[in-house]
């Protein structure tokens, strides 16, 4: 064999031990760095107003699709021993499968209706920036990695719960063991790179607007008043 | 009690020329800008017309403002899980088209156009996409065009007018309009503030502003949907909503806004009013036809002492009492009752006041001299050519007294005038006029100066605005030095 300028075991750890790490620094330095320096910019830079009508078909399937799956990604990655267990029965591990592929599906016809708005409507097109369209890019290659090994690499759910879950664990840890990722097929392997490195290209983009999601909103008082002095605590001259 | 300031205002329809220079006044003080062009935090609509954005009254399609359900006020957009499920695509947000695509000319062409026979065209070209585009809808389209099928006959006050009150209206020289300039209305229930989910929209304690925090706006658009008047407008360029600010630079400098300032027809009135913010909800709740008195009582007298005692005790300064007691706005809303909020059955409590518009001049008086009969004159009224009940569709949610109050007072004060000035009417008859329209002949001297003869300052009584004092209230001043400012200094960049 020919001498290689970089061994595969090198990769792996380049790919699966170096990238996370460095892609979350990035991400909490950059977003905090960010928010602190420009709040302004942490928008969802919505482009309803200029397109309203193909907006829904790309929008709500995207989203609800998107949640949904990365809901399972967490919960597999919280208790992967419960998902193992519950995927014992066949029968709920195809329930679980097939709605985890549905879901899958829905995010990816959502996002390319939305890219093919972004491309194909002028204003819209007009409102896109670089940066949008590199996010575009590695997102539709997460989608559809994310697809295609649920598809291509069945029982997903379980080799998550197996493999994926505790290789993140011991990420957390400080301890990564790269011999659970080892031996997953490419497909998925390329999955999990994009995924770090979208993370490492998040507070970069548009996406910022996740992490500002309206959360008192439900539970704060109708109207706001917002007083140049504080009420209670006046000095009584 | 809590009692509060609140910065308010009133447009004299009958003065308004329906020149846009309050428009434009602000649009080269605020919204030149990109993403901003199609924003008109100042319009002036023509009435019966269809409005801007277009027919923007229609609540039924853009579902904007508050509605009452088991007794509980809520947003018609909208409820708060509602917001949340449809953060991703809001269901009741307008679009561009709803309001129109801003455009300028290619006028370089009108230079560098190639020598030939024919004339050179400056095409207009859309201020978005830069493309040539066919200009088919503006800011004030159907201005003047009273009368007209395609705007007037569509406008959403119509609804409820039978053939013949319709036909009225569009009989050829029956025709009758107005103009119907629109600011932000810096209600007291604002439906823009209930519905932001990021909690960006507030209503400024001291003088009840009611302000869009561009720093903590996330452009989730909610506020656009939830505001029937259609006062919150999206910048497609920042991913920002703004809204009309009330000039608030100026005003705490001492000066009117801008819109205010260069009113040619000096329609426009500001002034303090002092309201009870305990009682805002009940308020908002009323039958519809109680709206208007309802929202009138909780405009509190400033020259009651126990309202004084109150208002100091909430931190109001002595200064903005005496601005209070000096407000115009609370003499024509008030003292005269001839100012009405619009479209209170929104409930969002606007705090702009329109005095209605007495028209038309009575042309049919003319063969004979003017009638002076008096249950003509008032009967004339009735008989207007703008139906009653269309102006109180838009000026009284559908309750015709306080719309036929205003206007008869409004009439007799002509006629006082007219005895005074002319004398073809006796005095004797217009003080029976007066007192039929219960006024007298002083308020009637009154609301005669007060829209005539009104000088700057009597039009507009600002509150000095005391942000100095805003901090000596709680701290020390000098630990605050150099923290004063006017907030954020970079760009306003779309995205990083």
């Amino acid at each position: 064999m020919s001498e290689q300028i970089i061994s595969l075991e090198d990769l792996h750890v380049l790919l699966f031990v170096v990238l996370p790490y460095l892609a979350f620094v990035i991400f909490l330095l950059v977003t905090i760095q960010r928010y602190r320096r420009q709040t302004f910019t942490y928008s969802s830079l919505s482009s309803q107003f200029l397109e309203n009508k193909h907006h829904f078909w790309g929008m709500v399937p995207f989203h609800y699709g998107i949640l949904t799956v990365l809901f399972g990604h967490f919960v597999a990655f919280l208790i992967p021993g419960t998902i193992l267990a519950w995927n014992s029965s066949p029968i709920r591990l195809y329930i679980l499968e097939v709605t985890a592929l549905i879901f899958g599906i829905l995010t990816l016809i959502g996002f390319v209706n939305t890219m093919l708005r972004r491309y194909f409507d002028d204003r819209v097109r007009r409102v896109t920036t670089a940066a949008d369209w590199i996010l575009y890019g590695i997102l539709l290659f997460q989608i559809a990695t994310g697809v295609w090994v649920a598809i291509g690499h069945r029982w997903g759910s379980s080799w998550f719960a197996s493999n994926a879950a505790p290789y993140l664990w011991s990420l957390l840890k400080m301890d990564p063991q790269i011999a659970y990722v080892q031996p997953l097929p490419w497909a998925i392997k390329l999955h999990i790179v994009s995924a770090f490195t979208l993370i490492a290209f998040f507070p970069f983009t548009r996406l910022v607007h996740i992490l500002v999601v309206p959360n008192p909103y439900l539970w704060r008082k109708t109207q706001v008043v917002r007083w140049n002095w504080d009420r209670s605590k006046r000095r009584v001259s | 009690m809590d009692v509060r300031a609140q910065i308010s205002m009133v447009f004299h329809l009958d003065k308004c020329i329906g020149c846009h220079t309050c428009s434009i006044a602000c649009k080269n003080i605020w919204t030149d800008r990109k993403g901003a062009e199609y924003m008109w935090w100042n319009n002036v609509e023509t009435k019966p017309g269809t409005g801007f954005p277009t027919k923007w009254e229609d609540q039924d399609s853009y579902r904007g403002g508050w509605k009452v359900e088991n007794g509980k006020l809520e947003l018609r957009s909208t409820d708060k899980r509602g917001t949340v499920a449809n953060i991703f695509h809001n269901p009741s947000m307008p679009s561009l088209d709803d309001y129109y695509e801003p455009w300028t000319y290619d006028y370089g062409e009108l230079f560098n156009a190639p020598e030939g026979t024919d004339q050179p065209t400056a095409r207009p070209i859309s201020m978005i996409t830069g493309n040539p585009m066919d200009i088919e809808a503006g800011p004030n389209w159907d201005d003047d065009l009273s009368g007209s099928p395609v705007y007037a006959k569509n406008d959403p006050n119509f609804a409820h007018l039978s053939d013949e009150q319709k036909s009225q209206l569009f009989a050829i020289e029956r025709m009758v309009m107005f103009y119907f300039p629109r600011i932000c209305n810096h209600c007291l229930n604002p439906a823009c503030v209930a519905a932001c989910p990021s909690g960006a929209l507030y209503k400024r304690g001291e003088d009840g502003i009611v302000l869009i925090d561009q720093n903590r706006c996330r452009a989730w658009r909610a506020c656009v949907a939830a505001c029937p008047y259609k006062k919150t407008y999206y910048n497609w360029q920042t991913g920002k909503s703004e809204k009309c600010i009330l000039c608030f630079p100026r005003l705490e400098t001492g000066q009117a806004p801008a819109c205010f300032h260069s009113c040619v027809g000096r329609i426009r009135y500001l002034g303090v009013l002092l309201y009870d913010a305990d009682r805002i909800e009940t308020v908002a709740s009323m039958d519809d036809k109680e709206l208007i008195g309802a929202h009138r009582d909780l405009i509190l007298d400033p020259n009651d002492p126990e309202v004084i005692a109150e208002a100091r005790k909430n931190g109001v300064h002595d200064s903005v009492i005496e601005s209070a007691q000096a407000s115009p706005v609370y003499k024509f809303v008030k003292n005269w009752g001839i100012a009405l909020p619009p479209h209170i059955e929104y409930r969002t409590l606007p705090m702009l006041f329109y005095v209605p518009p007495l028209l038309p001049v009575m042309s049919s008086q003319e063969e004979g001299g003017l009638m002076n009969d008096i249950d003509e004159l008032f009967g004339d009224i009735e008989k207007a050519r703008a139906p009653i009940s269309y102006l109180a569709k838009i000026f009284g949610a559908g309750n015709e007294s306080y719309l036929r109050y205003a206007l008869k007072k409004q009439m007799a004060v002509r006629l006082w005038r007219r005895a005074v000035t002319v004398g073809d009417i006796t005095k004797e008859e217009a003080e029976k006029a007066l007192t039929a329209a219960d006024t007298t002949p002083e308020e009637a001297d009154e609301i005669y100066r007060m829209t005539a003869l009104c000088t700057f300052d009597d039009r507009f009584v600002i509150p000095p605005s005391h942000r100095e004092e805003a901090i000596e209230m709680l701290e020390d001043p000098l630990e605050y030095k150099q923290s004063a400012g006017f907030g954020f200094r970079t760009g306003p960049r779309r995205g990083l």
